[in-house]
């Protein structure tokens, strides 16, 4: 069995938080509790979207003490491949939905002494459920919280509201920006760094950080890397004597899927490895995505992760 | 407060003892998990989804509890009242202690309600453990209501060595154990210790390439689909705590083997070890499940004594050297041969019918 355990859940509500996020609320079909987690967790959301199967990872944002129901956000990107806009427009309350169990790329250190926690935009969702967990359990953390603007800023009031001293708001359109040197520069031994947002942001933090000097071990991103869109393109499946052509809004995966093959996966976003193939022989250009394989791995084009990354050229042949 | 046992409410229990008088046996011995699924043995990365298997063998549950329960509660009590550094859990590893109550439990419960139960009203639970006669009321998550901490707590009423791996930094950390029945490694040595040291002192598979991708493949291991494989070695009487601590006590017994007590007293001993992803802590639990076979017991059954004397025999010097029987091999395989008339054996571990 590929992909790990499933979740048979309904939607419970629907309920948006801005102009462009929505928040999800899913209950077990049957009416038992939902599996614990941990903050930091995501679940990949199956979706039939009129016939494409999309699977798309979200953080848990609930929290990981409530059992009842699970909590996601989605942001609206009319420029992706669709998995959010199927989110906004055809998810409703009362719909079944196939849920993976949680899985937890983006844990927290439990030894820090201190949690330090930068969000961009909707990367804030990891945050909340382990802040959530943090309130139950006890340790120190602060928030950096930057977003494009006062209304885009969701759960900013219920988190300023809850912790005053601890959660920090900045606002592109009021050219705010976190004085990220002086705040790197400051804090205590022991502190563990973690930054979830847009790439440009991530990048900033990380490379800041580790110019400063901060333990590497110490610093934690969460990135989903949507699987990019991208031309189509012809593959064959050496394993399987299979040939498939890969769609524009499809990964590689999805497609292999379709085709009835059952490749490995876990987490569908370039960073869990398993969905690593060998490639027997590539002409032309692997688009690589993901986080998994080092840069000489991706340079070599010997090993392809076919949940995020795409080819151009003219034949691609894979193990699978 | 500490923790009490009232047995003897079920007959289904043996009154044998580990130690001394050596009491142990098994009753049915086709309940064995006999680990070998071909005539010979190598490492590998033997990993398989840890599913409920065939009833009535050691597979039926997830947790296996067996005729040996009571006893080995009571032995681990007293390993644990000698030495209280078998079990250890380092601070940051107390919230994994409640997941694993919780699987522990929730598991014992469901599949044996004759013995187990668990009634919960919000974070007020019920525990009943009837075979130990033990009765409790607590709080999940309030470390206060219990007499030990959640993880001492349920590990003193569960079969199984278990160790909890903190999972930080791409790698894993053992930094708890409760480790009473252990195959001559020490927790108080390898506790804080990450996957690929504290598997440092065994042969052949780093070479193999076996641990690296064993431990690429438990960092994807998922909540909801855990795994087992099997370990194995050999020890002389049915001794649970073969401990390094103690090896003055039992290692000298090796040297008393003859080819006339050599049935009775040797014994196989197969770890049937399940590996847990915890969703709370998102730290990995390990259970080293040790069950002991005489080889008087194993020949009767005759596949399974046509493939330990081949498996025994033709094992590779440094593994025999490692697992500790080196010198008793050729005593081992003359005793098996007469046992083995050169048939060819079938294919998987379980018995011919
Ligand atoms: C997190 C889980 C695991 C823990 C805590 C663990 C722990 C240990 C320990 C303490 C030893 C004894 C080392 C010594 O001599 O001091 C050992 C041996 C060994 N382990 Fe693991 N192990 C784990 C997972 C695995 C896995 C997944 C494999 C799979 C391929 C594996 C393969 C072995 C082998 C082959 C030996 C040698 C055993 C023998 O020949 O008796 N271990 N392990
Ligand atoms: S599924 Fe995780 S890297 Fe591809």
């Amino acid at each position: 069995m590929s992909g790990g355990a499933k979740l048979r859940v309904r939607v419970d509500s629907v309920t948006p938080v801005n102009d462009l996020i929505k928040r999800f609320r899913f209950v077990a079909l049957d009416g038992s509790d939902l599996p614990a987690f941990s903050g930091g967790a995501h679940t990949v959301v199956e979706m039939d979207d009129h016939g494409t199967r999309r699977l798309n990872p979200y953080s848990l944002m609930s929290s990981p003490a409530d059992r009842s129901a699970y909590e996601i956000s989605v942001r609206r990107d009319d420029q992706g491949r669709g998995g959010s806009l199927f989110m906004h427009r055809h998810v409703t309350p009362g719909m079944e939905m196939t849920l993976s169990y949680p899985v937890n790329l983006f844990p927290l250190d439990t030894r820090a002494r201190k949690h330090l926690m930068i969000a961009g935009g909707i990367g804030i969702t990891p945050f909340l459920a382990q802040i959530a967990q943090l309130d139950q359990f006890g340790g120190r953390f602060e928030l950096h919280y930057a977003a494009r603007s006062r209304v885009l800023g969701a759960y900013m009031d219920r988190l300023t509201a809850a912790h005053p001293s601890q959660v920090h708001c900045y606002f592109d359109e009021e050219n705010q920006a976190i004085d990220l040197s002086r705040l790197l520069a400051t804090q205590p031994i022991g502190t563990h760094l973690y930054v979830c947002g847009p790439k440009g942001m991530i990048n900033w933090v990380l490379s800041s950080a580790e110019a400063m000097g901060w333990p590497r071990l110490a610093l934690h991103h969460e990135e989903f890397l949507a699987p990019g869109t991208g031309l189509p393109f012809e593959v064959q499946l050496a394993a399987s004597g299979k040939t498939i052509t890969v769609g524009t809004t499809q990964s590689l995966l999805e497609a292999m899927e379709a085709a009835g093959v059952d490749a490995p996966y876990l987490c569908r976003g370039g960073a869990c490895g398993q969905c690593e193939t060998n490639v027997h022989k590539c002409d032309g250009k692997i688009l690589h995505r993901d986080h998994w394989l080092s840069p000489e791995e991706h340079a070599a084009n010997a090993k392809i992760m076919p949940c995020v990354s795409r080819f151009e050229g003219k034949t691609l042949v894979i193990d699978r | 407060m500490s923790l009490d046992f009232k047995p003897g409410a079920f007959d289904f229990f043996r009154d044998e003892t580990f130690r001394e008088s050596f009491t142990y046996r098994n009753s049915n011995p086709l309940r064995f998990p006999f680990p070998f699924d071909r005539d010979d043995y190598m490492y590998s990365v033997n990993m398989e989804p840890h599913v409920p298997g065939r009833k009535g063998t050691a597979f039926e549950h997830i947790l296996d509890v067996d005729e040996h329960y009571v006893a080995e509660m009571i032995d681990r009590a007293k390993v644990l009242a000698d030495d209280p550094l078998r079990c250890q859990s380092l601070p940051h590893m107390t919230l994994a202690g409640w997941d694993l109550l919780e699987l522990i439990m929730e598991a014992k419960a469901r599949d044996y309600p004759q013995w187990f139960s668990l009634t919960k009203n919000g974070n007020r639970w019920h525990w009943v453990n009837r075979p130990l006669g033990i009765e409790q009321s607590f709080t999940f998550l309030d470390e206060s209501t219990l007499p030990y901490g959640p993880f001492e707590y349920i590990t003193r009423q569960t079969q199984g060595d278990f160790s909890l791996q903190d999972e930080r930094d791409n790698d894993l950390w053992m930094d708890a154990g409760m480790i009473t029945s252990q195959a001559d490694w020490s927790l108080d040595f390898d506790i804080g210790m990450s996957f690929m040291e504290w598997h440092a002192p065994v042969p052949l598979a780093h070479e193999k390439g076996v641990f690296d991708r064993a431990l690429k493949f438990l960092l994807k291991l998922q909540h909801g689909a855990p795994v087992r494989r099997f370990n194995w070695t050999m020890t002389v009487n049915p001794l649970l705590d073969t401990a390094p601590e103690t090896y003055p006590k039992w290692g000298p017994t090796k040297t008393t083997l003859t080819q006339e007590n050599l049935g009775a007293k040797q014994h196989l001993r197969v770890e049937l070890q399940s590996l847990y992803r915890l969703p709370r802590s998102n730290a990995i639990a390990f259970d080293i499940r040790c069950y002991l076979c005489s080889f008087e017991q194993i020949v009767t059954v005759p596949k399974w004594a046509r493939r330990l004397h081949r498996v025994v025999r033709d094992l590779p010097d440094e593994l025999a050297a490692y697992k500790g029987f080196l010198r008793n091999r050729p005593a081992m395989v003359e005793w098996l041969s007469k046992y083995d008339d050169g048939a060819p054996t079938s294919p998987g571990w379980w018995p011919d019918d």
